[in-house]
């Protein structure tokens, strides 16, 4: 059995920090982290292999720094690191994202034998979009299964998969087959410490680099900003509205909750009303 | 949305200002579609929501407004059809098929980029549910056209394209995208971000129905149960009333009961900001922001909040934003209406008692007469 696992390298986002006059990001500095969203997705990836065997591939696309993002994930116990690391590459929105990643699933098929599950985060941190796995689903032709809490059922033989998605008001049990692309959801395990010999592995293992042409893209107009329908037209920091907050102070003598909630009913008048009849169990 | 591998510089340049003229194939697409969710007999708010914000985008453009509703066959999209003619639409799209009856990606994808692909919609807006998620990267991937998630504001620009804003860097800066030389240009938007708009009582207008093009032996996935939420009865954050929530300022866990004593005594939901998640404070479900739960709450406490562009996001369709903080510089006073200066950690019990004892009073006074 062949599981890739996409992640990606985000900055630590409790770390960001915008510039107070010049409204850019702050990057000096700023950690990155594997984002913590893979995470659930490498540790099911590795649970599925320790039970049924195989191979877990992590792979990720970035700059050439990435590469500690991979070898991190080494520690953990994946097999084998791809990195996707190309100036072509850069300035990428979801489409063009998993347009390369997709095309790297189909060259580490191809190298190392064509995978039977690919696994992502729920999303990054960064990005936020959730758009990256359906988008490789979509390229690679593979069922699509996102939010997925909980792998209830596989089996390779069979080629079937069980699984419990989230939805809305509810959760979904579905059984689909082999290839899948499952997006994790979080919280759904707790990442393993890994070994002193994954460890030791880790430090050793040599991480694979790939460009667009090593990956087997063939079209560089896919790939990056030239492969992106979405672009990002004005970046800036919202404007603090135009009137400015009232400062609630406790006057001499004064007691500060009930000056706020004074404030707050002579704002809201009906609350009061409302809250008072919730509070009598209406 | 752009997920760049390495970000792109703040000040885009390049082809941000390079558009080129939309290429010829893609000139028949008009109007803006609603994709109308709608699970287990009921349609997500979301939906009505966005067709407010259609509406608007329709009018600007002098186009139509489509409601498209995809399901099985009966009662559930029969009546989520009539309702979008009270939202505003000018005319529906119905795939109606029991293929369609519970949510699939397969299926749903099928229906949509069919529709798309036959009737030519220059904008395609879904809620930013897991199923509205779920089916828009599948979708926009499959016309190979571009997707802005969880938008916070739509908008059309003086040349008609659609800008869509959204936060990003972690939700430290906001940004606009567009989708310049596709289509449909695509967004989600996140229940609650956009204002529901009025209902009113319409007949039923223009309807198309379309044939779903597969049949349940094309489709690999299978449905093999659905549990539904114990607690989905229960009153739910992003449709409450008041909310009460606390932020790295409360300064540990055992502090955040302070936040729940105070939701308990007003009657009020409570919840939390992205660290306190990160932190394992608080459970993911109580999370307000943009990855969180959006609100529109007549009342909105903050105790201990900095209020990052992300929390911001997710709570500035409050109606009233209190916020309590230490810092008098911390941003959340950029967009709250009533601030005080002060250590939540002090000010949260005093202020639970004087609301029990003020609602309490009221109640007895009532009584009393």
């Amino acid at each position: 059995m062949h599981i890739v696992v996409c992640i990606k390298q985000v900055p630590d986002s409790a770390q960001i920090r915008v510039h107070p006059v010049t409204n850019t990001i702050m990057r000096q500095g700023v950690p990155t982290i594997i984002n913590p969203y893979d995470l659930f997705a490498l540790e099911e990836a590795l649970r599925l292999r320790d039970k049924f065997g195989g191979e877990v591939t992590v792979l990720t696309m970035g700059p050439p720094s990435a590469e500690d993002s991979l070898r991190k994930a080494l520690t953990f116990g994946a097999d084998r690191a791809v990195l996707l690391t190309d100036r072509f590459f850069a300035g990428s929105d979801t489409l063009a994202t998993s347009f390369a990643l997709a095309t790297a699933i189909t060259k580490i098929g191809e190298t190392w034998g064509v995978p039977d599950l690919v696994f992502t985060g729920k999303q990054t941190i960064d990005g936020d979009t959730a758009q990256v796995g359906p988008g490789i689903a979509k390229r690679l032709g593979l069922m699509q299964i996102t939010y997925v809490a909980k792998i209830a059922e596989f089996d390779p033989a069979d080629r079937t998969i069980t699984l419990e998605r989230r939805a809305e008001g509810g959760t979904q049990v579905l059984k689909s087959r082999l290839p899948c692309l499952v997006a994790m959801l979080e919280a759904t395990n707790e990442i393993r410490r890994g070994t002193m010999v994954d460890a030791l592995r880790a430090a050793r293992a040599e991480v694979v680099k790939w460009n667009a042409k090593d990956a087997g893209v063939t079209d560089l107009n896919m790939c990056g900003l030239k492969g992106s329908p979405t672009i990002v037209k004005r970046v800036f920091a919202p404007s603090a509205r135009s009137e400015k907050a009232k400062f609630i102070e406790a006057g001499d003598g004064g007691n500060l909750s009930e000056a706020l909630i004074a404030e707050i009913f002579s704002r809201q008048p009906s609350l009061e009303a409302d809250l008072t009849a919730l509070a009598r169990g209406f | 949305m752009s997920e760049p591998t390495t970000p792109k510089a703040p000040a885009a340049g390049g082809r941000a200002s390079t558009k080129k003229e939309l290429p010829e194939h893609f000139k028949a697409y008009k109007h803006v579609w609603v994709f109308i969710e709608q699970e287990r007999g009921q349609v997500h708010p979301v939906s009505w929501e966005l067709m407010g914000a259609g509406r608007k985008l329709a009018d600007k453009l002098g186009v139509e407004l489509a409601a498209v509703v995809v399901g099985a066959e009966g009662e559930t999209v029969r009546g989520a059809v009539a309702e979008s003619f009270c939202y505003g639409a000018d005319l529906a799209y119905v795939v109606a098929d029991p293929v369609l009856t519970d949510y699939r990606n397969e299926a749903y994808t099928a229906a949509m980029t069919d529709l798309v692909n036959t009737y030519k919609p220059e904008i395609l807006l879904l809620g930013a549910t897991t199923l509205g998620r779920d089916l828009a990267g599948a979708v926009a991937t499959t016309l190979l056209t571009g997707l802005t998630a969880d938008s916070t504001e739509l908008d059309v620009d003086a040349d008609g394209s659609l800008a869509a804003t959204r936060p990003t860097f972690g939700g430290s800066l906001l940004c606009t995208i567009y989708t310049l030389n596709y289509r449909p240009q695509m967004a989600t938007v996140r229940p609650r971000v956009m204002p529901m708009p009025i209902r009113v009582e319409k007949p039923i207008g223009r309807v198309i129905e379309h044939k779903l093009g597969v049949v349940e032996a094309d489709i690999v996935t299978k449905i093999l149960n659905f549990i539904p939420d114990r607690d989905s009865n229960k009153a739910n954050l992003a449709y409450a009333d008041v909310v009460v929530a606390g932020g790295m300022g409360l300064g540990s866990p055992e502090n955040f009961q302070l936040v729940r004593n105070l939701a308990v005594a007003m009657g009020a939901e409570y919840g939390c900001s992205r660290p306190l998640v990160q932190k394992g404070w608080v459970s993911s479900d109580r999370q307000i922001g943009q990855t969180g739960k959006t609100i529109r709450p007549r009342l909105y406490i903050a105790a201990g909040i900095s209020g990052a562009i992300q929390h911001r996001v997710g709570v500035e369709g409050a109606d009233l934003i209190v916020a309590i903080n230490t810092d008098k510089n911390a941003p959340i006073f950029d967009f709250a209406h009533v601030g005080i200066v002060t250590d939540a950690i002090r000010l949260l019990p005093a202020l639970t008692e004087a609301f029990a004892k003020r609602l309490s009073a009221h109640s007895s006074d009532k009584l009393a007469s």
